[in-house]
């Protein structure tokens, strides 16, 4: 029992880390504290569901074509609407209160889009949910799909920034913007990548999601206020942290679940949150940097 | 065109959206309503109440307008998104009154902001026809606003209807007497919960696992898990419809068959057979459709075909039908005298897609299902005992993959 439960913690903790990496990248590196962030996921949710109940085409084609569409059109927003705030704002504080005042505007954009084309009803379709045993104990399909696809995206990502030259350089700009262009970085370009990169993991994890949640046009605010505990609590623009607290927050909230109250899963979660940011107010991987 | 402009600046500013043209003497009738098309409540207003709402004012125009005395005036409709704030509610339904000067008004989705519009309904003296809220105070409240009609029923009828068709089965030796219950913490599954926890002990049934859960949680796995090992042969959850298809699709894959699988709101709705296809035979949840109805199967028929998809096999029958006995009750006393419609809602019997309809302290009298079950594709009802009630189907069918 002790495995099961670990096992749905675990599941639940993928999806979590899978939902928050994209706003680490694009809030650490990018600087940009994107509030229209859930409502990216939800769009995305919703174009998975128009495959598969529209064409008949399978949400794993949908993993393949709708992240390459969200970073383009994320890298389209990052410089029509983005940028000339970037350009503007002299310190990253007055760059973070321009960001979430435009992005803001955007959550209501999209979810106004997503209210006219779909209405505020409930969506949800069926996919991959059949049972996997593993050891004795059972994991929907789906789910598991989801927390392999978040181990590898932040695995993949981790090396993608560690070992190569366009990674260390996203990385200088996350770490010092003014020192980066110094050394010859490209800031704008960097960030541009590391928003549109966030844009493209969380259309990623809005297809995943979609197959086993059931969504509907004002769902998006919850998904980004999880992201923010996890990004804020596995310290920001760091993959691996995110991957380790949304790791944290589902174990915690499944062994609460069964072995203290489910009604307390909330409270388990904001306590844990509140525990890291007393002891290590930047995170479990965050860097005190300012 | 206009009105998908017009919607996405309601979404977007969160300014209402009115389809207002210039005001004069009674040539037109004015309705407005309040209701939320953005925000938590959204996905029940738009699945359950906003189609009634557009279906019926088509409907009256397709007659050529609302008959008031010997004639038929057009409708126009000012409608508010209340963002699923009661705040906003109160103040969109006090505009719709003192500023739009509306002649009629229609409720608000669900039980909180009903009770919230409940004194502005009545200072003003417009009948409420609530069809989406279930509380235990509406006895109280009918007499506290007359003006005030609670069609839905409270959460002690479902839980003594439930409890009753547990207690044949057991009597029949069909299920044993340990109950797993697991409740929402909001509004609907704290009321209904509280009154099953006694329902079902007064009844001699035992809850061994009696949990609930709050809003928003993404992973159910571990209270089916819990409940599983309960080895309890009833399974009740009070669930919204987000928990109930994850409920359904947690215990499918976990192999969860209890004898009988109750699950909250969501199981009437179309995308719930939909969704689970052959495996939702035998479920059971609130609502319910008789089968020999024409009215009703009709109703269902122009829903989907104007929307695309079914109606709500809980309280959409119930709110169409509340919108036709306005229709006739305005009809009868043919002018907008508000004080006089309610009097005829009150006393009246009306003509609906549920049948003859004759309120009684301002509430509806064993006219719809508290009960249903998923019967070969179908929603069958089982409780109250009225005509057309089906024989539940027990033990639960195993899940199909």
């Amino acid at each position: 029992m002790l495995f099961e439960v670990t096992l749905s913690g675990v599941t639940l903790g993928g999806m979590y880390a899978l939902v928050a990496m994209g706003l680490t990248l694009q809030y650490g590196v990018a600087r940009i504290m994107n509030l229209s962030y859930g409502e990216l996921l939800v769009a995305a949710a919703f174009a998975a569901f128009w495959f598969y109940s529209g064409l008949a085409v399978s949400p794993v084609i949908g993993l393949i074509v709708v992240p390459p569409i969200a970073f383009a059109l994320s890298y389209a927003i990052y410089r029509i609407l983005l940028q000339p705030l970037v350009r503007r704002a002299k310190t990253r504080d007055a760059l973070e209160v321009d960001s979430i005042l435009a992005t803001f505007g955007l959550l209501f954009v999209i979810q106004g889009v997503m209210l006219a084309l779909f209405g505020g009803a409930y969506f949800s379709y069926s996919f991959l949910s059949v049972p996997l045993k593993i050891a004795g104990a059972t994991v929907a399909a789906n789910r598991l799909l989801a927390l392999l696809l978040a181990v590898a995206i932040g695995l993949a990502l981790y090396f993608g920034l560690t070992r190569t030259r366009i990674g260390t350089a996203v990385r200088a700009v996350a770490v010092d913007p003014v020192a980066a262009q110094l050394v010859a970085i490209d800031v704008r370009t960097a960030s541009a990548l590391a928003f549109a990169l966030g844009g493209a993991l969380v259309a990623a994890a809005g297809v995943l999601v979609s197959m086993f949640l059931t969504f509907n046009a004002n769902l998006g605010v919850v998904f980004t206020l999880k992201a923010l505990v996890v990004v804020i609590m596995g310290g920001v623009g760091n993959l691996l942290g995110a991957l380790i607290a949304g790791l944290i927050l589902g174990l915690v909230e499944n062994y609460v679940a069964v072995f203290v109250d489910p009604g307390l899963t909330l409270a388990a979660t904001y306590a844990i949150f509140l525990i890291v940011l007393l002891i290590r107010p930047q995170g479990i991987l965050g860097r005190s940097s300012r | 065109m206009i009105g998908l402009g017009l919607r996405l600046l309601s979404a977007a500013t969160a300014v209402a959206l009115a389809f207002a043209l210039p005001a004069s003497a009674q040539d037109k009738v004015k309705i407005g309503y309040a209701i939320s098309k953005t925000g938590p409540n959204a996905g029940g207003a738009s699945i359950t109440q906003i189609p009634n709402y557009e279906m019926w004012v088509k409907d009256v125009m397709a007659k050529g307008g609302l008959k008031v005395g010997n004639k038929r005036l057009p409708i126009e409709v000012i409608e508010y998104d209340d963002r699923s704030n009661s705040e906003e509610a109160v103040r969109a339904v006090e505009r719709l009154i003192t500023q739009d000067k509306v002649d009629l008004l229609f409720p608000p989705w669900g039980t909180g902001l009903n009770l919230a519009v409940g004194p502005v309904f009545n200072k003003y003296g417009y009948p409420q026809l609530a069809f989406s809220a279930v509380t235990d105070r509406a006895p109280e409240l009918a007499k506290r606003w007359p003006n005030s009609f609670w069609l839905l029923g409270t959460s002690k009828q479902y839980v003594d209807a439930l409890t009753g068709l547990l207690k044949k089965l057991r009597d029949d030796g069909k299920i044993g007497t340990n109950i797993a219950m697991i409740s929402i913490a909001d509004g609907f599954g704290i009321d209904l919960s509280q009154a099953a926890r006694k329902g079902f002990t007064d009844a001699g049934f035992k809850l061994v696992y009696d949990k609930s859960y709050p809003i928003g949680t993404q992973d159910l796995s571990p209270l089916i898990g819990e409940a599983q090992r309960s080895g309890a042969d009833t399974f009740v959850a009070f669930s919204y419809p987000p928990d109930t298809m994850a409920l359904t699709e947690q215990a499918k894959v976990a192999s969860y068959a209890p004898k009988v699988l109750f699950l909250g709101v969501g199981v009437g709705f179309p995308m719930y057979p939909q969704r689970f296809a052959a495996n939702v035979e035998g479920i059971m949840s609130l609502g319910g459709w008789s089968k020999d109805n024409a009215a009703t199967q009709a109703y269902a028929k122009k829903h989907e075909e104007m929307f695309k998809r079914g109606p709500d096999r809980w309280g959409s029958q119930v709110g169409y039908s509340s919108l036709q006995m306005l229709e006739q009750a305005i009809e009868r006393v043919g002018k907008l005298d508000r004080a006089a419609i309610v009097k005829e809602l009150q006393t009246g019997t009306f003509d609906t897609v549920l049948g003859k309809v004759k309120l009684v302290d301002n509430m509806m009298q064993d006219n719809f299902w508290l009960i249903g079950q998923w019967q070969d594709g179908f929603f069958v009802g089982l409780a109250p005992q009225r005509a057309g009630v089906g024989t539940p189907v027990v033990p639960k069918p195993a899940w199909k993959n």
